[in-house]
């Protein structure tokens, strides 16, 4: 019994799934990008960069709904740059007195929170499309293309591996107790103690699947190092990215620099 | 009187689609050894872990005349001891004291009576001296015993063992044995080792593609060569 949820690769057969992962990583990348650098409150730009982000989703045939809905993720984060609504100086919109508090909202800082929060949202979605449309092992390989230090490539590409064994690992713990968490034949006692006692159960449980990690990477390195392993990761040399491929890039890249120079016309 | 496991046209498939155990009915006397054995994947795991409701699947599944339902859980974890393969994953508190006492206290018993219950249980194993040790640093034998008193000392009336001797050196599977052979209580154990079946449980139930494929007399079951064979099995 394994889980799976965890890896957010969905096959299918679209223009994005078969576009070359190093391509797709790189335009990925340099959409983030484009959303990082415009600036606030340049809507007509926003709404081309949802434009082209939509048609690639629509393209990719992993459904709408799909990356919508894991795109929500965003939202939580996006908390984190509320202040900015109070404290950008600028124009007064509303004044909120709560007790002796008073907290002034003023027109620029809600247009900077807003433009962060729909381009958080539309970065989050390229990611999502990303991860859906590229094998994990794909994905290394083209971080590996785009000269990601090897090292950290590797450590990605170790933790992706042993995160499903761990994952499993801590369902089998769980399990086990479950089994052992039953009642008494005593109705009037009731079942778990307390709180405490359940919250140092599972610091326990913790405790230990860490430990077992730690013994786990000791063996996995040693199997490495007899393997041949010197800490210097070699791979198979990369095939050439075909013109098609190219095209595509220097396509989205172009699409991409235009949008940014745009942008500042429009922004504030 | 009840039987202690009854289980009746029960089916279960995984939610990838797999389906791991078709129409499995078996019924288990109080007091009966019973040995489990079949290829791997063949829905042993699966089907023990529907006796105390960790999977759930098609079917009625009765322990101790308790129906395993939703209500009654907690009850039936505690009257069936589940013994995991692996006793990594059963270890999972500081100490050997912890882990054993860990069914006893979740049922919120007395403090005197969990450690009434601990001792008994590790002395049922012969493990009485090893209380303060560190689960982490004890052998796969050692393991395997602790394991098993963790369960008893829920004081179950059915003991469940997923491959109890695996990766057991002769001398610790042997005195496994030796204890399983002492321990009163009705047993079911899914197993690859023919010999400890052959040795220790009457009754052979064959599993294969999730449906029970053979349910008899070990001695019986054992001479049938073209059966053993027909399922991966080898005499033991």
């Amino acid at each position: 019994m394994h889980i799976h949820f965890l890896d957010p690769y969905r096959s299918g057969n679209s223009l994005i799934h078969r576009l070359d992962p190093r391509v797709k990583l790189v335009l990925a990348l340099a959409f983030i990008l484009t959303c990082a650098l415009t600036p606030p409150g340049a809507w007509p730009i926003y709404i081309l960069l949802f434009a082209s982000i939509l048609a690639i989703e629509i393209l990719s045939a992993l459904g709408l709904g799909y990356v919508l809905k894991r795109a929500v993720l965003a939202f939580p984060f996006v908390l984190a740059a509320l202040p900015i609504i109070f404290t950008t100086p600028g124009t007064v919109w509303q004044e909120l007195g709560i007790s002796r508090w008073e907290l002034i909202i003023t027109l620029p800082g809600l247009v900077r929170f807003l433009s962060i929060a729909f381009k958080s949202w539309l970065s989050v979605q390229a990611a999502i499309v990303l991860a859906a449309s590229t094998p994990f092992p794909e994905l290394l390989v083209a971080m590996r293309a785009v000269r990601i230090p090897r090292l950290l490539v590797a450590i990605f590409g170790l933790m992706w591996r042993y995160l499903f064994v761990l994952a499993d690992e801590a369902l089998r713990l769980i399990r086990a107790r479950a089994a052992r968490s039953g009642n008494s034949n005593q109705p009037s006692i009731k079942a778990g103690r307390d709180l405490v006692w359940r919250a140092r159960v599972t610091g326990g449980m913790a405790g230990n699947l860490f430990l077992r990690a730690l013994e786990r990477s000791d063996r996995i390195y040693l199997a490495m190092v007899s393997r041949g392993y010197d800490g210097e990761v070699r791979t198979l040399p990369l095939p050439a990215i075909t013109s098609a491929n190219w095209l595509g890039l220097l396509a989205g890249l172009a699409i991409l620099g235009i949008l940014l120079s745009l942008s500042f016309l429009f922004g504030s | 009187m009840h039987h202690s496991i009854e289980i009746e046209h029960l089916s279960y498939s995984y939610p990838d689609g797999h389906q791991a155990l078709q129409d499995v009915s078996l019924s288990i006397k109080p007091g009966e050894k019973v040995a489990l054995v079949g290829p791997n994947g063949a829905g042993k795991s699966t089907l023990i872990l529907h006796l105390n409701g960790i999977l759930r699947g098609e079917g009625s599944v009765c322990v101790c005349g308790l129906e395993v339902s939703p209500g009654n859980v907690g009850r039936v974890r505690a009257m069936v001891g589940l013994v995991f393969q692996a006793p990594d994953d059963q270890l999972f508190s500081p100490t050997v004291f912890e882990d054993v006492a860990f069914g006893p206290l979740y049922q919120g018993l007395p403090p005197g009576e969990v450690s009434a219950r601990v001792e008994e249980a590790l002395r049922a194993v012969h493990m009485s001296a090893y209380a303060r040790r560190v689960s982490h640093h004890l052998s796969m034998g050692e393991k395997k015993r602790i394991a098993i008193a963790t369960v008893l000392s829920m004081k179950p009336e059915v003991l469940v063992l997923d491959e109890p001797t695996a990766g057991l050196d002769p001398r610790s599977r042997r005195s496994l044995i030796r204890l399983l052979g002492e321990l009163p209580l009705t047993m079911l154990a899914s197993t690859h080792d023919m010999r400890m079946v052959r040795e220790l449980f009457p009754r052979m139930v064959i599993l294969d593609e999730g449906r029970v494929a053979a349910d008899g007399l070990t001695d019986v079951l054992m001479e049938d060569t073209a059966l053993l064979e027909a399922h991966g099995l080898e005499r033991g």
